[in-house]
């Protein structure tokens, strides 16, 4: 195409604007990989080694940092949490979300639009704002401290968007199907179960990416409501972490390093989902 | 009703009413509380007597709520003006130079994105210990023979806040970068290709072509930035603390909120009716400054 920048066969004047262009890139690479790069060499030098000499490399590849933030200062039990608590509101909200999707947009009736508002309002509130009357609420079903408030409120934060995005993908699945699936006897819900879910299921990787990530990552909800460490999810077991130990670097370093890792690795393999998912929302 | 019509409306509320109910409860209930508690006085807990829009005088005009209040909100929008101006003008140009496919693009697309996974506690604390006085910054500012530009870049009343709106710059950049690069990715090439056979250069291109037709993404990209800046809670709490130190020079309406929520702002205890009042806030201006923006930037929309 020629709005393209191709280096070969440009003009001198462009060769010099791609390379202007190629040097911005590759800084703001570097600006990216070397501050993580650091954090994991950091992981592997002493609190001494890391203030006296900050750029130089580990000098071996010492694991017990990891095998101590691990094991005795619960990184392992804070990742499990994060892991189970995750999944559990994920199900929900795709079985839920889903479900109403199918609910706002494969019937017509008069309450469709009105019901299809009162989810889509979830998107723009702040639900933060709102963290008087939930603890409120939480505390008079005794729930807090109980990893199921922060997991209700997971699933409430999830569906929202999972029936924006669904009810869309939902609306285009062609009728013929379901009229062709009735005459055979199929119920409304094997209709939703059979035909419609199989059909929209690369719209369900997609929310799965978009609600996950930030359900992973929430720190608020579960700073409010899960206090004892039984229950502390990753992103709280680390605040409490650099609370203990803020001078030990070195483990500091070893516990960040445990909290990015598995992200990165994960995005490794799936980096063309994770960024079509999470860019989702605002993509059309 | 025949019996087909009663079936049929059974269907429906089996499927909807799960999601519904628990968004109901959840978020709509809540939302209606805030309004409900803020109009009421408040003895830890228990709600006490009726008193009107006395919680809301007092977050506005009464001490100290004034103070902290007017000085967390002008931190709001400080994070919401320099987030514009920095990140999403970076994004833009980001999403821009990656949709000309320079060499590499599809790799640099991936690496930008990078930060945008990690949550923002990790972020935070990890360039918590970068900024700290004996942190890798200095140290590299040292090593490049310029210490005269050392500071204590989260302890300086008059940069603290800047250098944590640069760090939340750092992790969430490659989001509008990405968002603005599938939108001109959809400017049609013969629209592009057209105006370079006419000799048209590269910045008339984009001021008048490019620019006009990824508005909606603009204001996609606005109305996130507008929620996200008055939603700033995790940045203040792992590099500043609570109290948006030094001397609550980083302090958002998030923090305070939080501090008034659970463990007030000048007793020790959690004020009900002032936390609401101020929640009632939140929603507010998210509210009004999204649906402004909506409507300022509708008007700039076009067709093709």
């Amino acid at each position: 195409m020629t709005t393209d920048f191709r280096f070969r066969g440009a003009g001198f004047g462009r060769k010099l604007t791609i390379t202007a262009i190629e040097a911005i890139l590759v800084i703001y690479c570097l600006l990216i990989f070397y501050p993580l790069a650091n954090m994991v060499f950091s992981s592997f030098k002493s609190s001494r080694d890391i203030l006296r000499a900050p750029f130089a490399l580990p000098t071996s590849l010492d694991f017990s940092n990891y095998v101590t933030v691990w094991v005795k200062r619960g990184f392992g039990r804070y990742f499990f949490n994060s892991v189970w608590i995750t999944g559990v509101s994920m199900v929900f909200v795709l079985i839920f979300g889903s479900m109403a999707a199918y609910g706002v947009s494969r019937y017509k009736y008069r309450l469709s639009t009105l019901v299809y508002m009162l989810f889509l309002s979830g998107i723009m509130l702040p639900l933060k704002a709102a963290i008087i009357p939930l603890f409120i609420l939480m505390k008079k079903m005794d729930l807090v401290d109980n990893p199921l408030s922060v997991i209700l409120i997971f699933i409430a934060m999830g569906l929202p968007s999972t029936v924006f995005i669904l009810s869309g993908f939902m609306k285009a699945v062609p009728i013929d199907l379901e009229y062709a699936a009735r005459i055979d006897g199929c119920s409304d819900w094997a209709i939703y179960r059979k035909i419609v879910m199989p059909v929209v299921a690369p719209a369900i990787t997609l929310v799965t990416i978009y609600n996950a990530v930030p359900i992973w990552n929430d720190f608020f909800f579960p700073l409010v409501f899960l206090q004892s460490s039984k229950w502390k999810t990753l992103p709280v077991g680390l605040t409490s972490f650099f609370g203990q130990y803020s001078t030990d670097w070195s483990l500091l370093f070893t516990g960040l390093s445990i909290a990015v890792i598995p992200v990165l690795i994960l995005y490794l393999f799936m980096a063309k989902y994770f960024i079509r998912g999470m860019t989702a929302g605002a993509v059309k | 009703m025949t019996r087909k019509d009663a079936r049929k409306d059974l269907w429906i509320a089996l499927f909807v009413l799960p999601g519904l109910t628990i968004v109901a409860v959840v978020i709509l209930l809540p939302l209606f509380m805030s309004l409900f508690n803020s109009l009421f006085s408040w003895n830890q807990l228990i709600r006490k007597d009726f008193i009107g829009f006395a919680n809301f005088k007092r977050v506005f005009f009464t001490e100290p709520y004034k103070t902290r209040f007017f000085n967390a909100l002008g931190n709001n929008a400080k994070w919401f003006l320099f987030t514009m101006l920095i990140q999403n003008t970076l994004g833009l140009l980001f999403g821009y130079l990656l949709s000309r496919k320079v060499a590499g693009h599809e790799f640099f697309k991936r690496v930008i994105f990078i930060p945008v996974l990690f949550s923002i506690v990790a972020v935070g604390f990890l360039w918590g210990l970068y900024l700290r006085p004996n942190g890798l910054l200095n140290s590299f500012l040292k090593l490049l023979g310029r210490p005269d530009l050392m500071k204590a870049w989260l302890g300086d009343e008059s940069i603290a806040t800047l250098s944590i709106i640069v760090v939340n710059i750092w992790r969430w950049v490659g989001f509008p970068s990405l968002v603005f690069l599938a939108a001109i990715d959809n400017v049609p090439t013969d629209c592009l290709e057209a105006a370079y056979l006419d000799g048209a250069k590269e910045s008339t291109v984009f001021r008048k072509i490019v620019l006009p037709l990824i508005v909606p993404s603009i204001t996609v990209i606005t109305v996130l930035t507008i929620i996200g800046s008055l939603n700033v809670f995790e940045q203040i709490y792992t590099m500043a603390g609570l109290d948006g130190s030094p001397n609550f020079s980083t302090d958002t309406i998030g923090t305070l909120f939080y501090r008034t929520a659970f463990g007030s702002v000048d007793s020790g205890s959690p004020e009900i009716g002032i936390g609401s009042a101020i929640g009632v806030v939140i929603y507010g201006l998210t509210f009004f400054a999204s649906i402004f923006s909506i409507s300022a930037l509708g008007k700039k929309e076009i067709e093709l």
